[in-house]
């Protein structure tokens, strides 16, 4: 009953193979993943994990229309194909035409790699991390520091086969890098992160002195009252807003007029200037060191993706352009019912106003008129209206404040309510676009290259007591 | 209805896997191992106005062998339903204790993973309350009713849009030690939601209202009359909408508060629910979900609320999405106070932590989502209870001179010590000299966690209790979800901050 000895274009060929129905799409998602998880200076849990998730799509032609039926099974095994088949058939038939059908995409070249074993990582992705993990808890401990965090690395090669005869191939290497810092009381606490594609590239001992510094600056506390001020929001910050903006940027229900994106009086706001910044928000499957799948993979259909899409090519988008909103996230189905271009949704997410200046920079010109907060990053962030896309949530980790172009304290934490939309509209500088982890939505998306982002008002609705 | 487990599940080779991976792990030297095999299938059927627009189907089968070894943890997981497989995954988990002894090694520190006692539960079954299990049902069933409902609402003057949806969930799991006990269990939940959309095309204005039916652990019985009625709340929706939509925006400020149990479940959850687990107390949670306020040396101490605030962890309320019979690490589920007459007792625990801090025996919170995840501290159904002799929620109204009854849930967000929260909800209805008199916007209420719960004046009775709750809490890293239940009654909170959302907006 071995999963794992069969090979998944094989898995997808036989699958394919099986299928009765009038089109069938094959996802076959190879995964493997290894974490190290610790708190105070030790490890906690740690785990390495192997497994393959079979995703059929059947699609079946009747008078009224096309209908799909989604299904997936993991640990799959030859044994389990027909069944798994027949099931996707049944789902199918069971399901009613499908409003987003659409003809099974054909015509995407095929990946060269496709016969290829997935890739896979293991526990030896940590061989040199680890150890300096351990080092860094040493000289944490030596320093008066606890270190909580979390080290994940994942792959996932995923094999779309269709009816259509299409045969992609897709490598998805993702690493995340969490340490935070906290002095032994827990009054001080200090976070940062990081993408990484092979931990090649992130040094803990590095990563904690860093995190030492931002404690020292904790030191001197100073107390602020809610209200609007002038702040810099890094770019991880950055990232996490506007990953929900973009969460937000569907095309089909801004035709319908519920979003932030509606035009009142009907329509969308694409051509409306959102920012005075030169800001281009983009996305590209080819951006260095945020590689992403270059085709559509569908694992079932929702606001902004389509099975029937599966394998259709992404290329670079740009949502924002100069300034202007240009682009909302479309399948072609919604994209062919709204009139406006197909865009399908992406695996990154790229900020860039041609700023120069490093945040330590953007400090350094800061505060000089009155204090200036320099964040963290934020966390906990809900939407409260969409029809403003008014997003709530916190400061966490260290608001520093900053007076004459140092940092001079840490300010208490925040509740703030503001809309992403808005902050683009009144944001007065943006750095230089570098690489950043996400904090919040770190779990589902980690490809993101933002600027920091200059707010002469950022709304802090009311004081948090939390560290 | 009396069910047994699936014959399906049975027939994996449960316990011929479990001895595999045990006696790999007893050879290479573990001082404690489990072994986990779970079939947890889930599936979504959704509906954009009456017509089907994505669905899924998915089932997660796999294992897992956990073990202390060293005094260190170990965690690895499979698919290879083998053997050989199965000792291969144990051996993978020796590995993993063994890498993080050497981290631990490195790092200067002394500190052993020791596990509180447990009775051994030997060959023990248990099976959650539900009639019919959804997927048992033909899906054409499903999209039939959706789209029944869909067009109910799509009919109505002003819904421009509907948005249905359907969850289910069948959740098998084997779980066996080297104590020696052995549990097979079955769980079966469900989650349908209706949103009708109104859009003003002249002015741009829209808004939505949910249907506040709770998910909850029964089967396809919720759906056609057993435990919520449909009909009646799908009749409401139209009417609410379009009140909501004429409604005047809220005047920023302090008011009394009558909440619905329908939106309290989930202040409870992120108040007390994840205040109260002792990891994050502990700091086992810092650099992700955040620690609590209610530290472990205020046991006992704490005031976190008036004294007529009554917190349960309990693990056995019927119908409850957290209901089990035995953890996933063995622990036979148990109901315990967190909060008695408004003082912090008691938190939520694994066996780790329960030896960690000496309190004795878990009480039964460790759960895991899915067999490639290592069990972590998960909340029980954490509820609030009721007054035996409390008002009726329309009595708590008629108590109110001026202020507003909160409906439903709709945004949620609190800081990582839990201490400042801001909600919205569903539907926000002025009260007026004890009557309600017509709908608010653009309202959310914000607090500090102990100084609402201070506020809280009066509880309702039995007849207002319903048990509220979610699939979707997470926590963890790597992330993971679970389903959890609220029960609560309606109560009334004095003086409480009243945003303008608008306002907030800057508009």
């Amino acid at each position: 009953m071995s999963a794992i000895r069969t090979k998944p274009h094989e898995i997808v060929e036989r699958a394919l193979e099986l299928s009765t129905a009038d089109g069938c799409v094959v996802i076959a998602d190879e995964e493997s993943s290894a974490n190290l998880r610790w708190a105070g200076n030790a490890l906690t849990t740690n785990g390495v994990t192997r497994g393959r998730t079979l995703t059929v799509i059947a699609t079946v032609d009747g008078k009224e229309g096309t209908a799909s039926g989604v299904v997936s099974r993991s640990a799959v095994t030859v044994a389990d194909l027909e069944p798994l088949v027949r099931a996707a058939e049944a789902a199918a038939r069971g399901a009613g035409p499908a409003e987003d059908a659409q003809p099974l995409v054909t015509g995407t070249p095929a990946s060269p790699d496709f016969t290829d074993a997935p890739a896979e990582t293991s526990s030896a992705v940590f061989a040199n991390f680890a150890p300096a993990l351990g080092e860094a808890f040493a000289r944490a401990r030596a320093g008066g520091r606890e270190l909580y965090g979390f080290a994940h690395h994942e792959l996932v090669s995923t094999y779309v086969g269709t009816s259509t005869g299409l045969r992609l191939r897709h490598d998805q290497p993702n690493g995340t890098l969490e340490l935070n810092a906290k002095s032994p009381d827990r009054t001080r606490s200090a976070w940062t992160g990081r993408a990484t594609r092979d931990f090649k590239d992130v040094d803990p001992t590095a990563l904690d002195a860093e995190l030492a510094v931002r404690l020292g600056w904790a030191e001197r506390k100073v107390e602020l009252p809610a209200g609007r001020y002038e702040t810099l929001l890094p770019p991880t910050a950055v990232a996490d807003l506007l990953i929900y903006q973009m969460w937000s940027a569907a095309a089909r229900d801004a035709v319908e007029g519920r979003t932030v994106f509606s035009k009142p009086g009907g329509g969308t706001r694409i051509g409306e200037r959102l920012s005075e910044l030169p800001l281009t928000l983009r996305s590209d499957p080819n951006a260095p060191g945020l590689e992403c799948a270059p085709f559509v993979i569908a694992h079932s259909s929702g606001d902004d993706a389509s099975v029937f899409d599966n394998g259709l090519p992404v290329g670079a988008t740009e949502w924002i352009s100069g300034g202007e909103l240009a682009r909302l996230t479309s399948t072609r189905h919604s994209a062919a019912l709204t009139g406006l271009p197909l865009s399908p949704t992406f695996g990154n997410l790229i900020l860039d106003a041609g700023g120069e200046k490093s945040l330590e920079e953007m400090v350094a010109a800061s505060g000089h008129d009155g204090p200036c907060l320099l964040l963290t990053c934020l966390w906990y962030i809900r939407e409260v209206d969409p029809a403003t896309l008014l997003l709530t949530g916190l400061t966490r980790d260290g608001v520093y404040l900053v007076e004459n172009g140092q940092v001079t304290g840490e300010v208490n934490n925040f509740r703030f309510n503001e809309s992403p939309v808005d902050l683009l509209s009144r944001a007065s500088e943006a750095g230089r676009t570098e690489k950043t982890l996400p904090r919040e939505w770190g779990d589902w998306f980690t490809r993101a290259a933002m600027p920091a982002l200059r707010i002469p008002d950022f709304n802090m609705s009311s004081v948090s007591k939390g560290v | 209805m009396a069910h047994s487990i699936d014959a399906a599940f049975t027939a994996l080779p449960l316990r011929a896997l479990a001895d595999a991976a045990l006696a790999r792990a007893r050879a290479l030297g573990a001082e404690h191992a489990d072994f986990r095999l779970e079939r947890i299938r889930s599936a979504s059927w959704r509906l954009r106005d009456a017509k089907p627009s994505g669905g899924s189907d998915t089932t997660d089968l796999g294992y897992a062998v956990r073990v202390v070894h060293g005094g260190s943890w170990g965690f690895a997981s499979g698919v290879d339903l083998t053997m050989d497989g199965a000792a291969r995954v144990a051996s993978q988990a020796v590995a993993m204790a063994k890498l993080s002894a050497q981290v631990i090694k490195a790092a200067g520190s002394d500190e052993r993973v020791e596990l509180a006692d447990e009775p051994v539960h030997a060959e023990k079954t248990w099976i959650s309350a539900y009639d019919v299990n959804p997927f048992e049902v033909p899906d054409a069933d499903k999209a039939a009713l959706l789209a029944d409902w869909s067009s109910r609402l799509l009919a109505a003057e002003g819904v421009a849009h509907v948005d249905a949806s359907l969850l289910a969930v069948h959740e098998n799991k084997f779980y066996a030690d080297t104590s020696g006990t052995t549990t097979t269990q079955q769980r079966v939940r469900v989650h349908p939601q209706l949103t009708a959309v109104a859009v003003d095309s002249t002015t741009g204005e829209f808004d939505s209202m949910r249907t506040i039916a709770p998910p909850t652990g029964r089967g396809w019985e919720y759906l056609t009359g057993t435990g919520w009625d449909w009909d009646a709340e799908l009749e409401r929706i139209p009417d609410f909408l379009a009140e909501k939509m004429r409604a005047p925006s809220v005047e920023a400020g302090r008011y009394d508060l009558v909440v619905d149990p329908s939106n309290l479940w989930l202040t409870i959850h992120e108040s007390i629910g994840h205040a109260t687990e002792l990891d994050r107390a502990l700091g086992y949670e810092a650099a992700y979900a955040g620690t609590s306020f209610a530290t472990f040396d205020q046991l006992g101490k704490l005031k976190y609320g008036s004294s007529i605030m009554n917190v349960t962890g309990d693990r056995t309320a019927e119908h409850g999405l957290a209901t089990i019979g035995y953890d996933d690490e063995g622990v036979e589920a148990q109901s315990w106070d967190l909060v008695k007459d408004g003082t912090l007792t008691g938190y939520q625990t694994d066996r780790r932590i329960a030896k960690l801090t000496g309190l004795g025996r878990s009480n039964g919170c460790a759960y895991a989502d899915s067999p490639a995840h290592v069990p972590v501290q998960r909340m029980a159904n954490v509820s609030l209870r009721p007054d035996p002799g409390g008002l009726s929620t329309e009595d708590l109204i008629g108590g109110v001179e001026r202020g507003i009854y909160v409906v439903g849930d709709r945004s949620w967000s609190i800081d990582m010590q839990r201490y400042n929260f801001q909600f919205t909800g569903q539907r926000f209805f002025r009260i007026e000299n004890g009557r309600l008199a017509g709908q608010l916007r653009d309202v959310a209420y914000q607090a500090t966690t102990t100084e609402f719960w201070g506020s809280m004046e009066k509880v309702g009775g039995p007849q207002t209790y319903v048990l509220g709750g979610a699939f979707n809490c997470g926590k963890a890293q790597p992330g993971q979800v679970a389903s959890v239940s609220h029960g609560c009654p309606s109560a009334l909170f004095r003086d409480v901050n009243i945003l303008n959302t608008t306002q907030e907006a800057g508009r």
